[in-house]
């Protein structure tokens, strides 16, 4: 089947907002070719599991591909229609298996070397969508805090090297309190700029005390989850003729419901973690990059104004058949090792964060738990330099955010 | 907003990453640019050679400039820095304009042709291998070639599909997991942090095999007792450290003229764990530096043996929104595509840098040039600076 062989009634797996907005737009969703529509509808058929600001974002792309006249269309998507494609993709499932279309896609294209034409014609695209509409400034500015090194006492390397040149860094730090300090900052800012899914709270250990307006991922608190993931992972594993990619088929077939994910919960959330258990690589296993992931994610994917991540002490590296059985799941943690992943996923947070609108006033924190180490990026901080004067972290939080 | 036609180009891209390495390296290991000598061959200096011998190393699963040959990553690499790059020709710019996967990119590599085989697939490459060639041309017998690979998708490496070429003239390959699954078979299960495999796929961990032939490779092959190679097996601390050991008892056995050593520990990069990566990366230099002295120190190849290193390609970078930084090579960024290559050794010379860029695909060639056979159905060119 093509794009303009679609009918209104094929749409009827959607979930009803998703099939609602691919009804109403069909006549659009016809023109677009075979090597583009499938990662449109990868997006559209979890419509009703999106957050605000991507679901808006959606409707908005949908709605400007459909204003463009047909000299337009043709332009727009003269790059996707000059690939070659097997008559094995017209064939394919595409409008209900989207997300499986594209990964078979991706490998077709590596392998007839047009991944680079495709990469281009992506990037031409994505230029001209951002070129429609002056990107939605946040209502407030931004605020992202990384806490690393959880458990560890004290670390004689160098941090925050990747994010010093683009910030202060504080060498006198009171870590009183510190935690609770920057949990009660972000409480005060979710409850002053009230939105869904605006202020975000992921742990990469034991939760503790937060506000309720707080969006929370925790990796502890997902760990029934994340049993009956790798359970499930390792009877498919088993299974006669299974390889990466079959494997990658499955799970991404997978419900919350499959891995115990509470029926009754936030719907959203539940399907925002499922994905970070099932799309993300490492996120089973270990802590530090489940969060940091998780919080790449809910950057791309929710935009939040307040997004605090304090990094746990994740497992030691043992071999990837026992990681994956979960044998002995509660080993020796690696600090050590953790803190210095942190400190990466620190920095990643942060380019992550920039990379979203009101990026000339974000404002990040990272703190070394416990210590007197921490560095702040913003426009109240100047670039490269350090400061050895003592301040507290609430010091910090009234030059970056007032 | 960005606009499309300011953006720098891949290819501008792939010269700034190789502009970095070489400033770097003429800052700080006081090396020379290739331009700037004259263009005599370096046998002319080699002396005359014994039975010439070719070692290739790829180093480890793809690593970033930002862990390796930038300035803030010179603490990672401080045996290629200091021992190793003082007695080579470093080139900056090779480029991978295939499949970014390691055993499709590995077989690229062998084949001197962009592989499009499935990279999770046990099956062969679909062009001659340099084994092939070597073997088939110069009329060298089987334990003459030999392949030391990481894991379970690399046991077809040795020998293409190619109807030219294929059954009885490839490598021997040898799996050193599988040999220690062989050895376990028998006894204790003492070794699982050597058995770490296929981190590319981090959520597939297939089961190793490993049974009687692997048995017999152990005791015919390697001259290594089930007891001494188990003995061995619990002093060493990763699956690559188990790759050169079995590379050096082969070298003392069997003393192949062509060894292909892939080196696989920096992959665990895949699990998003920066520690554990950038550790690997500090034992996979270690590695190197270590083969080398064993190089050396062995009469069938000090002084004539040629050894070459090079990543299979590299990781996205940190700016690449489409990926994760060093977590993986999906984005078929420049970061991903461009790395390097050091030779050292037999004909090469000390301390020199070349700039101009290569593909992978000329490795290949390259190598046949040397050795004196004829890659045929390479796509590559050989690197007239070996030559």
């Amino acid at each position: 089947m093509l794009p303009r062989d679609l009918k209104p009634e094929q749409f009827s797996s959607y979930p009803p907002e998703a099939r609602k907005l691919a009804v109403n737009n069909l006549t659009t969703l016809q023109q677009l070719p075979l090597s583009f529509l499938p990662s449109l509808l990868r997006e559209l058929i979890e419509y009703d599991y999106k957050f605000p600001v991507e679901a808006h974002e959606i409707s908005r792309e949908i709605a400007q591909l459909g204003s463009l006249s047909p000299a337009q269309m043709q332009e727009w998507f003269r790059s996707f229609r000059e690939l070659s494609l097997s008559n094995k993709f017209e064939e394919f499932n595409w409008l209900n298996q989207p997300a499986q279309f594209v990964e078979q896609l991706s490998a077709y294209l590596w392998s007839t070397h047009q991944l680079d034409k495709f990469r281009k014609a992506a990037m031409e695209y994505g230029d001209r969508m951002r070129a429609t509409a002056t990107p939605a400034q946040p209502p407030a500015s931004r605020l992202g805090i990384a806490i690393i090194g959880q458990g560890l006492n004290s670390y004689d390397g160098l941090l925050f090297r990747n994010l010093r040149e683009h910030g202060t860094y504080f060498s006198h730090i009171n870590p009183e309190n510190g935690v609770q300090q920057l949990l009660k900052v972000v409480a005060t800012r979710a409850q002053a700029s009230s939105l869904p899914y605006g202020h975000w709270y992921v742990e990469g250990g034991q939760t503790i005390e937060h506000s309720p307006m707080l969006t929370c991922v925790s990796y502890q608190a997902l760990e029934p989850v994340r049993l009956a993931l790798l359970s499930n992972m390792q009877a498919e594993i088993k299974r006669p003729g299974m390889g990466p990619e079959e494997l990658r088929t499955n799970l991404a077939a997978l419900q919350p419901a499959d891995v115990g994910l509470d029926k009754q919960g936030d719907a959203v959330l539940n399907h925002f973690q499922l994905k970070l258990l099932t799309e993300g690589s490492g996120t089973q296993i270990f802590s530090t990059t489940f969060a940091q992931w998780t919080a790449r994610e809910a950057l791309r994917r929710a935009q939040p104004l307040t997004l605090l991540v304090r990094f746990g002490p994740r497992q030691r590296e043992r071999s990837m058949n026992e990681l994956l059985s979960n044998t002995d799941g509660h080993s020796e943690p690696d600090l050590r090792g953790s803190l210095i992943d942190a400190d990466m996923g620190a920095y990643y947070n942060w380019i992550n964060q920039q990379r979203l609108p009101g990026a000339d006033r974000s404002s990040f924190i990272a703190w070394f738990e416990g210590s007197p180490q921490a560095v702040a990026i913003g426009p109240s901080f100047a670039q490269g330099a350090t400061s050895n004067s003592v301040a507290s972290l609430k010091d910090i939080l009234t030059w970056a955010v007032g | 907003m960005s606009d499309a036609s300011s953006r720098p180009t891949l290819g501008g891209i792939a010269q700034g990453l190789s502009g970095s390495r070489r400033d770097f390296l003429r800052s700080s290991a006081g090396m020379v640019l290739g331009g700037a000598l004259a263009g005599a061959s370096p046998f002319l200096y080699a002396g005359p050679l014994k039975k010439r011998k070719m070692i290739v190393v790829t180093f480890g699963g793809g690593a970033r400039d930002q862990e390796t040959f930038a300035p803030q990553g010179q603490d990672n690499i401080p045996r290629l820095l200091k021992e190793l790059i003082p007695q080579a020709s470093f080139f900056t710019q090779v480029v991978n304009h295939g499949i970014l996967g390691h055993y499709v990119a590995t077989a690229s590599l062998a084949t001197g042709v962009y592989e499009t085989l499935n990279n999770f697939a046990s099956v062969p490459p679909q062009h001659p291998t340099v084994f092939e060639y070597f073997r088939k041309d110069l009329k060298r017998p089987p334990t003459d070639a030999w392949v030391v690979a990481p894991s379970n998708g690399f046991s077809h490496i040795g020998e293409s599909d190619s109807r030219l070429y294929g059954p009885g003239w490839g490598a021997q390959v040898v799996l050193p997991k599988h040999l220690l699954m062989a050895a376990m078979s028998q006894g204790t299960t003492d070794y699982e942090h050597l058995l770490r495999d296929n981190y590319e796929t981090p959520l597939f961990a297939p089961q190793l095999g490993g049974n009687e032939f692997e048995l017999r490779q152990l005791e015919t092959m390697l001259k290594l007792s089930v007891a001494d190679f188990k003995s061995q097996a619990k002093t060493i601390s990763s699956p690559d450290e188990l790759s050169i050991y079995v590379a050096h008892q082969l070298m003392r056995q069997q003393a192949p003229s062509l060894i292909w050593i892939t080196m696989h520990d920096i992959d665990v990069a895949h699990t998003g764990a920066y520690s554990l990566y950038v550790e690997a990366i500090r034992r996979t230099d270690r590695l190197c530096a270590e083969l080398w002295k064993i190089v050396q120190s062995n009469p069938e190849y000090a002084g004539n043996t040629t050894m070459l290193i090079l990543p299979d390609f590299g990781r996205d970078s940190d700016e690449e929104a489409g990926g994760n930084g060093f977590q993986h090579h999906r984005t078929g960024d420049p970061s991903s595509r461009t790395t390097w290559m050091m030779a050292l050794g037999a004909g090469v010379r000390e301390g020199v840098i070349y700039d101009h860029p290569l593909q992978s695909t000329d490795l290949v060639p390259t190598l046949g040039s040397i050795m004196g056979f004829q890659a045929t159905l390479s796509q590559g060119r050989p690197i007239q600076d070996l030559l």
